[in-house]
């Protein structure tokens, strides 16, 4: 008897730890939203979305989106366009080209890649690649979208080559095989039939490379120049969604307006973000059948 | 040689080159930051309160509070992380709830991390009044490390041959005598691998913890979970954004601190996947 | 000899999805017999064999209707651990846990719930006893399982079945894997037990099942064809096909 109670708490526990789960998605975003809804109260959610002026603290202040959304837009594919030609032949390389001893290494400097610490790599932007790209290219600063994408590049790098590598050594030896049985070489092989088969992976990878670089924080706060102005290159100073968030926060009163333009950007992001890891879910599960 | 085989060589060379572009900058960046912080990290830095507006003195408040970050994390996220993915794989029948479980980890392994900041502070700080705190702070973490420690989870629990299950419900076992006997003890190894990873990423993360837990300058140990801490994240980003004329040894130092207890993490999560695949018995 | 039925199946339906591996099955096992199961692959020999303790639902699609009678109940009243007790199973290859040889057979009764330390090496010793393996394992009782051979692998399985005391022992192929002399070994403890336990065997191999049981079932595409004494079936068998497959035509 005791058994069966047992039994039944244990499993109890296990599902509602299931349940917990979904519970926390639903709560991270009822709270955005109820918080979002108070500022729509106030503030025109048109406005909000399609305002092209972010001025909290002015009088009346103003809370347009725009300028936000175009820094992540602009350091996004700054850092897209640079991450994934590199992950993608990267991962060709590690998957076909490099003798098993040499891609042990790479593999682990990837993981290394991969383990530092965003904050680090900001801190690394300001006191060497800002300068360095400033004096190089003869930028007022460098501290602009040019140094966050580069660095949001490599940190996307890692999550790009492990799933695209994943997906190409996972595409079936006898496609290989019938490949070379035709004579054909192996770049051959590679360009024109493991990369098509595995393109499915490759796709997910790229998705969730993007995932990571719009979300990323603490790397667009430092090293970006924190202006939420328009941009109109990524040589100048410009302002993501989330350094918006990270930075404007600690100064606001709770419950102010301004407050719940930031909890509003969340939820903008959360949607972006939601809507880019369905779709690299989907073309994951394509490649698993 | 062929006009394939040319196009062949010169392919090769572009991939190996583009590999170099990733790998080398990661080498020189990893060089750096050693090179610059090693000179000024020693003992007294290690186990000394900043001093004289963070100018001088060590980070011990903010090296002890990454760890009990690290642990508050732990204690919340792995029981939880643990029994969600033992529903996945042992309890769950393909339905809408399973379906609404396995979107739901895909989705939280997706959610921006100052967007957990964001939860954390409306949720836990504010909502449930725990105040800017270890506590809020381990739990916004906890949730972050959820997607992590239930994606390993599964695949450690998946690993366990079926075999075992039948063997053991076979002789009349429950479910749970079945999974806690004959699953869970061959599962451990990855279970702790994907912990171990999971809390490294926990320990470097600065966002969720900006305005759930961080203290900007709070040179004492802190006295309860109720309290705040420094952690070591937020220090490095305090004192190279927010503090002007700091001395650059200190910064540096501080990043290789910081990098350094990451990479053991790392390596002990290496360490133990390793060792326990050599031990491996079926 | 008046046989007691220990337990039957009335109209027995397996099905897994829509594919039904045994149709309207009526069969009676007697208390203490050893009852031999041939036929083809896929004849649904090891789904009736794992109908009768309910194993086949551990797959999701499996579903089942008839009536499955055990020593004068419905098997559907006893909560799955009680009645996978009372009923255990030899698997085809010898599946032992990584654990050592007594935990191994201690398993089934610590999660029954037996604590006390003498107690548990008594039911190890006797077990093992019975399994005709005691002697040969004695000195190294915690010794990982899996550094036996494959006989006494299977010589274990068995004493684990045992140490949870069933009424009833099914084997599904027990000696798939293994050589002649382990399957003598294995074919003479199943002889010994017969006193005390009813055994039904699923076996591939007809020889085996000649030597070994006292009835014989023969199955077909999910059809039991026929089921008579083992002498009988494989001297005058009724049914041309079970002659057919006896004498190696087919199967």
């Amino acid at each position: 008897m005791s058994r069966k109670i047992r039994e039944f708490g244990v499993e109890g526990c296990i599902k509602l730890s299931g349940l917990l789960v979904i519970i926390f998605v639903i709560l991270i975003f009822l709270l955005l939203l109820k918080e979002s809804l108070s500022l729509f109260g106030v503030y025109p959610f048109k406005d909000f979305l399609t305002g092209t002026k972010w001025l909290p603290v002015s009088d009346p202040p103003k809370f347009g989106i725009v300028p936000l959304l175009l820094g992540s837009i602009y350091v996004t594919v700054g850092a897209i366009v640079i991450c994934v030609p590199l992950g993608v032949a990267s991962a060709m390389f590690i998957a076909e080209v490099a003798p098993a001893g040499f891609k042990h290494i790479l593999k682990s400097l990837i993981e290394i890649l991969a383990s530092i610490p965003s904050v680090v790599l900001g801190f690394i932007g300001i006191v060497w690649l800002g300068p360095f790209l400033k004096t190089t290219f003869h930028l007022s600063t460098g501290m602009c979208g040019l140094t966050g994408s580069l660095l949001l590049a490599y940190m996307a790098l890692p999550t790009i080559i492990s799933i695209s590598e994943d997906a190409i050594v996972s595409v079936p030896k006898s496609y290989k095989e019938a490949a070379f049985g035709l004579g054909a070489t192996r770049w051959q092989t590679l360009w024109r039939i493991i990369l098509p088969a595995a393109s499915s992976g490759i796709i997910a990878s790229i998705m969730l490379g993007i995932g990571r670089v719009i979300g990323e924080t603490m790397v667009v706060l430092m090293v970006t120049g924190n202006s939420p102005i328009i941009p109109h290159t990524l040589l100048q100073p410009l302002r993501t969604l989330t350094a918006t968030i990270a930075g404007e926060m600690g100064e606001t009163v709770s419950g102010s307006d301004h407050y719940y333009a930031l909890f509003a950007t969340g939820l903008i992001l959360f949607i972006i973000t939601f809507l880019i890891n369905l779709i690299a879910d989907i073309y994951l599960q394509r490649t698993k059948k | 040689m062929s006009a394939a085989q040319k196009r062949q060589t010169a392919a090769f060379f572009i991939l190996g080159f583009a590999t170099m572009l990733v790998v080398i900058p990661i080498i020189l960046t990893m060089a750096y930051v050693v090179f610059k912080g090693i000179g000024a990290v020693n003992w007294s830095f290690l186990t000394e309160a900043p001093r004289n507006g963070m100018k001088e003195g060590g980070i011990f408040p903010a090296i002890v509070g990454t760890i009990i970050l690290i642990i508050g994390t732990m204690i919340f996220s792995l029981p939880l992380g643990v029994l969600a993915a033992i529903y996945l794989v042992e309890y769950a029948k393909d339905n809408f709830f399973t379906r609404l479980i396995k979107l739901s980890v895909v989705n939280l392994s997706g959610v921006p991390s100052i967007v957990y900041g964001l939860f954390g502070f409306g949720l836990f700080v504010l909502f449930l009044r725990l105040g800017t705190s270890i506590l809020a702070g381990s739990l916004t973490l906890a949730i972050m490390s959820l997607p992590v420690i239930i994606t390993a989870t599964k695949e450690a629990l998946e690993s366990v041959p079926a075999s075992f299950r039948e063997i053991s419900l076979s002789l009349g076992a429950t479910k749970w005598q079945t999974i806690r006997n004959c699953v869970l003890p061959y599962s451990i190894p990855g279970i702790l691998t994907g912990t171990v990873l999971s809390l490294s990423r926990a320990a470097g993360e600065t966002a969720p913890i900006l305005f759930t837990v961080a203290a900007f300058y709070l040179p004492r140990l802190p006295h309860s979970v109720f309290d705040q801490a420094m952690a070591l994240s937020y220090h490095l980003y305090a004192i190279a954004t927010q503090v002007p004329n700091i001395p650059p040894k200190i910064s540096f130092a501080t990043a290789f601190v910081l990098i350094a207890l990451v990479f053991l993490m790392n390596l002990g999560s290496i360490i133990l996947r390793a060792r326990f695949r050599k031990k491996k018995l079926w | 000899m008046v046989n007691e039925v220990i337990i039957q199946t009335i109209d027995l339906n397996c099905c897994f999805e829509k594919n039904c591996v045994l149709k309207s099955l009526n069969i009676d096992v007697y208390k203490n017999e050893i009852l031999g199961v041939i036929g083809p692959a896929n004849s649904g020999k090891s789904t009736f064999l794992r109908a009768l303790n309910r194993l086949n639902y551990l797959d999701p699609s499996y579903s089942q209707t008839g009536e499955i009678i055990f020593e004068g109940k419905d098997i559907g009243i006893l909560p799955d651990s009680i009645l996978r007790r009372k009923i255990g199973i030899v698997f085809a290859m010898p599946q032992v846990l990584p654990v050592s040889i007594f935990n191994n057979v201690a398993y089934g009764p610590k999660v029954h719930d037996v604590k006390d330390k003498n107690r548990l090496e008594e039911i190890v010793e006797t077990s093992l006893q019975k399994a005709h393996l005691w002697e040969e394992v004695k000195d190294r009782l915690d010794m990982p399982a899996m550094k036996l051979s494959g006989g006494q692998q299977q010589r274990l399985c068995l004493a684990r079945t045992l140490a949870v005391e069933p009424d009833i022992i099914l084997y599904d192929e027990p000696c798939s894997g293994l050589d002649p002399i382990s399957t003598a070994k294995v074919e003479d403890t199943m002889q010994q037990l017969k006193e005390n336990y009813t055994q039904i065997l699923v076996t591939n191999n007809t020889k085996q099942a000649a030597r070994v049981s006292g009835r014989c079932a023969f199955f077909l595409m999910g059809d039991l064809v026929e089921i008579d004494d083992t002498d009988t079936l494989f001297t005058n068998p009724r049914d041309g096909r079970t002659n057919d497959y006896i004498t190696g035509r087919f199967g």
